[in-house]
């Protein structure tokens, strides 16, 4: 071939395998992450060049030990196998293999070579053989296999390995037509299959076995075709049966082939994993570790993101004040500055806290520590209705539960998946701080009790602990109410320890905060230049309000700062929102909120963490939203009219608290869930279940306190 | 009925031929075959999760589960 072309490389393998390093390695900077057509499973791919002339899309699919699928994410790579011989299918898949699990890995390779597609077949972390005691025939296997088989090490020599796969992706392109591996309609009841074949000839008779079994089929099936198969299917008995036959069948040629090609020593083998298990698994060490690194991941995320968040705090006020004074008076310039700067600036400003906990929990499973942590919870999970998995979302909860809720997908369970994905949002988000901050700074005195723990610290945690623990009682009542059957079961594989790839946990964690910016992001800001509409405008009064204060105060001696406030504050009463504000006072009264309370929470709807910005703006602070000393002492010295007491006391400030603990005030997150439980019915009973619990307790604190 | 459930940890069993039907195929898939070895090495309290080897792969199954996987124990 002398043009230049562009083929399709589809990487698949068990998880643990090292498939996303070689990926890595393969693309480097060139990948990106996109959707896959009507589900929600994040399709990464990337170019690399294979030679002069030929060029490779690689698609990272996700991991999996059969191509019979069992969650969301392993549907994926059915689906993307069935539409073959379409143009954005793959010319040639790589099936990634560990050595250690190799007789495992063939399983999944099996099959993919069934489906006659050019296969390549990368045996990674052959550095680990000596040690392990394992060597390997490739020549044979290669033989035995009819295929390209490539030993690699992705992490200890990744030039040398990646070298090798592209040119065995090139030579399996060019290669005769692919043959499959196991014949096994023949092992089990050739008279069936061929009656199954015979129904629909356009199919390899493994495709129809797949379709029947998995009950996915191609986008381009006719639905006649589609019901054919489907009365085959109701009309045979041993479906199931013959699926553990086939497994078998398998497990037995590939046992065969590697009696041949593959030999382990074990007396040779030294055994790191059960060492170190002894510790991580152990009925009380385990769990003392895992506290332990919990308690040092929250103390470090507070301690490293104070810097970088104060950084982009002041650099967004800057620019904000920048732009109002350079543009030209009007409305584009306050679209601008108070609209889309301060709304940009409310999602950029989490990223360091998000990319911080992610960067933990991305060391923690690349080290395979993170199943030992499953392992260890799934049976008080389970109390809860919720998987040893829940665990890993409920931690990411605490930076932002968007993430989180896409964290819930490996959960096989579809009640368990659903249980962690409702209650989630309990857990105190990084949206939460600055609210509970400002709120604690007022209400409860800078002390210390018995002289070390600083009561204002201790309100925080508590606020963290009632976050948690109300998640676990929503979980609770959830499992008991809700009539789901859980119909799959729960298996973890537990890797090999290893050393982290810090090219993996950076790509992961630039993946995982750009699902936040964007996936959040559009929500918040929109919601923010909204929330900026409907405050900058109003009816009839609004226009006149200039008027009006202008024309009060004439003959008063005030300066014109102070002036300038006093408008902008009798503005946003008259705004629309302000409207919105009075009109719900009647309802949140009984919470002890008056209506400057209620336009912020209305606010809070963009995220939490704008309540703070409004206060500030209704009550007209001085300089710029942010300037927590001077936003606090106003707040502190509001004034009750009716009662003559400060406004901020310590029953209001209690009442917020609690508000904030528990409403649902996050549409990005309701967004989230409504496309990951694919129906409005689960976001709703979320935000209206969390919203009376937030009314009602917040209620119930207020009138006690009062 | 002697099953996976009844393993003492560090002990070593052979996964019967009578309990085929009872094996899930994911398990199957991952190397919980009839007369493979299988081998306890750790219980999470309660005795639940258990961390098992099995034909080389070294796995996290829920007791429901192995209580329905028969073995024969090595002797």
């Amino acid at each position: 071939m002398s043009y230049k072309k562009t083929i399709n490389v589809a990487l698949i393998g068990n998880p643990n395998t090292g498939k996303t390093s070689l990926f890595n390695e393969l693309t480097g900077l060139n990948q990106k992450v996109g959707n896959y057509p009507g589900v929600t499973v994040d399709k990464k791919e990337g170019k690399s060049k294979l030679q002069s002339n030929l060029k490779a899309i690689i698609t990272d699919l996700p991991g999996t030990y059969s191509i019979n699928p069992t969650s969301l994410d392993e549907t994926i790579v059915l689906k993307t196998l069935l539409n073959s011989k379409t143009d954005k299918t793959p010319d040639v898949i790589v099936v990634v293999a560990d050595v250690e699990n190799l007789k495992r890995n063939l399983l999944l390779f099996s099959q993919i070579k069934d489906l006659e597609i050019p296969t390549v077949l990368a045996i990674n972390m052959v550095d680990q053989m000596k040690r392990k005691g394992i060597s390997i025939d490739v020549n044979l296997l290669k033989k035995e296999l009819s295929n390209e088989v490539v030993l690699l090490s992705v992490r200890k020599n990744p030039k040398i390995g990646v070298e090798e796969v592209k040119k065995a992706i090139v030579k399996s392109y060019n290669s005769a037509k692919a043959s499959p591996l196991c014949n096994v309609n023949n092992r089990i009841d050739p008279a069936y299959f061929d009656r199954l074949k015979e129904i629909n000839p356009k199919y390899s008779i493994y495709e129809l076995w797949l379709m029947i079994t998995q009950n996915s089929f191609p986008d381009k099936i006719s639905e006649d075709e589609k019901k054919a198969l489907l009365t085959f299917k109701n009309d045979s008995k041993n479906l199931k049966k013959y699926q553990h036959k086939e497994t078998i069948y398998r497990y037995q040629k590939i046992n065969e082939i590697l009696k041949k090609t593959y030999l382990t020593d074990r007396s040779k083998a030294t055994d790191l994993r059960a060492k170190l298990d002894k510790i991580f698994t152990h009925k009380i060490f385990g769990y003392i570790l895992f506290f332990t690194l919990l308690l040092l991941i929250f103390q470090s995320i507070f301690d490293w993101a104070t810097l970088p968040m104060d950084f982009i705090d002041t650099q967004f006020a800057n620019l904000s004040s920048y732009v109002n004074k350079t543009m030209s008076a009007g409305v584009l310039n306050n679209l601008i500055s108070e609209g889309i700067i301060p709304g940009v600036g409310g999602i950029i400003i989490f990223i360091p806290q998000i990319a911080i906990l992610f960067l933990f929990v991305s060391l923690l499973e690349e080290t395979g520590y993170m199943s030992r942590v499953v392992f260890l919870m799934d049976k008080i999970m389970r109390r809860f209705g919720m998987s040893g998995k829940s665990v890993i979302p409920l931690i990411s909860g605490t930076a932002c539960a968007i993430p989180a809720v896409m964290a819930t997908r490996n959960i096989s369970g579809w009640k368990e998946r659903l249980i962690t994905i409702l209650v989630t949002p309990f857990t105190t988000c990084s949206a939460r701080l600055p609210v509970y901050a400002i709120i604690i700074a007022l209400i409860i005195p800078d002390k210390k009790i018995f002289g070390i723990l600083n009561l204002q610290g201790l309100t925080l945690l508590s606020l963290y602990i009632l976050g948690f623990t109300t998640a676990i009682i929503a979980a609770v009542i959830l499992h008991k109410t809700l009539k789901i059957k859980n119909t799959s079961f729960f298996v973890v594989e537990m890797p090999d320890y290893k050393l982290p790839s810090l090219k993996n946990v950076f790509f992961d964690v630039i993946e995982k905060t750009k699902a936040f910016v964007f996936g959040a992001g559009k929500i918040i800001l929109s919601i923010s230049i909204v929330l900026w509409f409907l405050a900058s405008n109003g009816p009839q009064s609004y226009a006149d309000v200039e008027k009006n204060i202008k024309e009060k105060t004439i003959s008063q001696k005030i300066s014109e700062v102070k002036l300038n406030q006093m408008i902008a504050s009798a503005k946003l009463e008259n705004s629309y929102i302000g409207i919105m504000g009075k009109s719900i006072e009647p309802l949140i009264k009984p919470l002890g909120y008056d209506w400057k309370i209620g336009i912020a929470l209305i606010s809070s709807f963009a995220a939490r963490e704008v309540f703070v910005g409004t206060l500030a703006t209704i009550y007209s602070v001085e300089s710029d939203d942010d300037d927590i000393t001077t936003i606090k002492q106003r707040m502190g010295s509001e004034i009750n009219p009716e009662t003559n007491t400060k406004r901020f006391n310590f029953p209001v400030g209690m009442s917020l608290l609690v508000f904030y603990a528990f409403a649902m005030q996050c549409m990005a997150t309701l967004a989230i869930v409504k496309r990951e439980t694919k129906s409005w019915k689960w976001p709703l009973i979320q935000f209206v279940g969390m919203g009376v619990l937030a009314y009602i307790c917040s209620f119930i604190v207020f009138q006690t306190l009062s | 009925m002697t099953t996976i459930a009844s393993l003492h940890i560090g002990e070593l069993a052979y996964i019967s031929e009578e309990s085929l039907n009872e094996i899930p195929l994911k398990l199957l898939e991952m190397g919980c075959l009839p007369g493979a070895e299988v081998k306890l090495i750790q219980l999470a309290p309660l005795n639940d999760p258990l961390y098992i080897c099995v034909n080389g792969s070294h796995l996290a199954i829920r007791k429901e589960t192995a209580s329905k996987i028969q073995i024969i124990k090595a002797q």
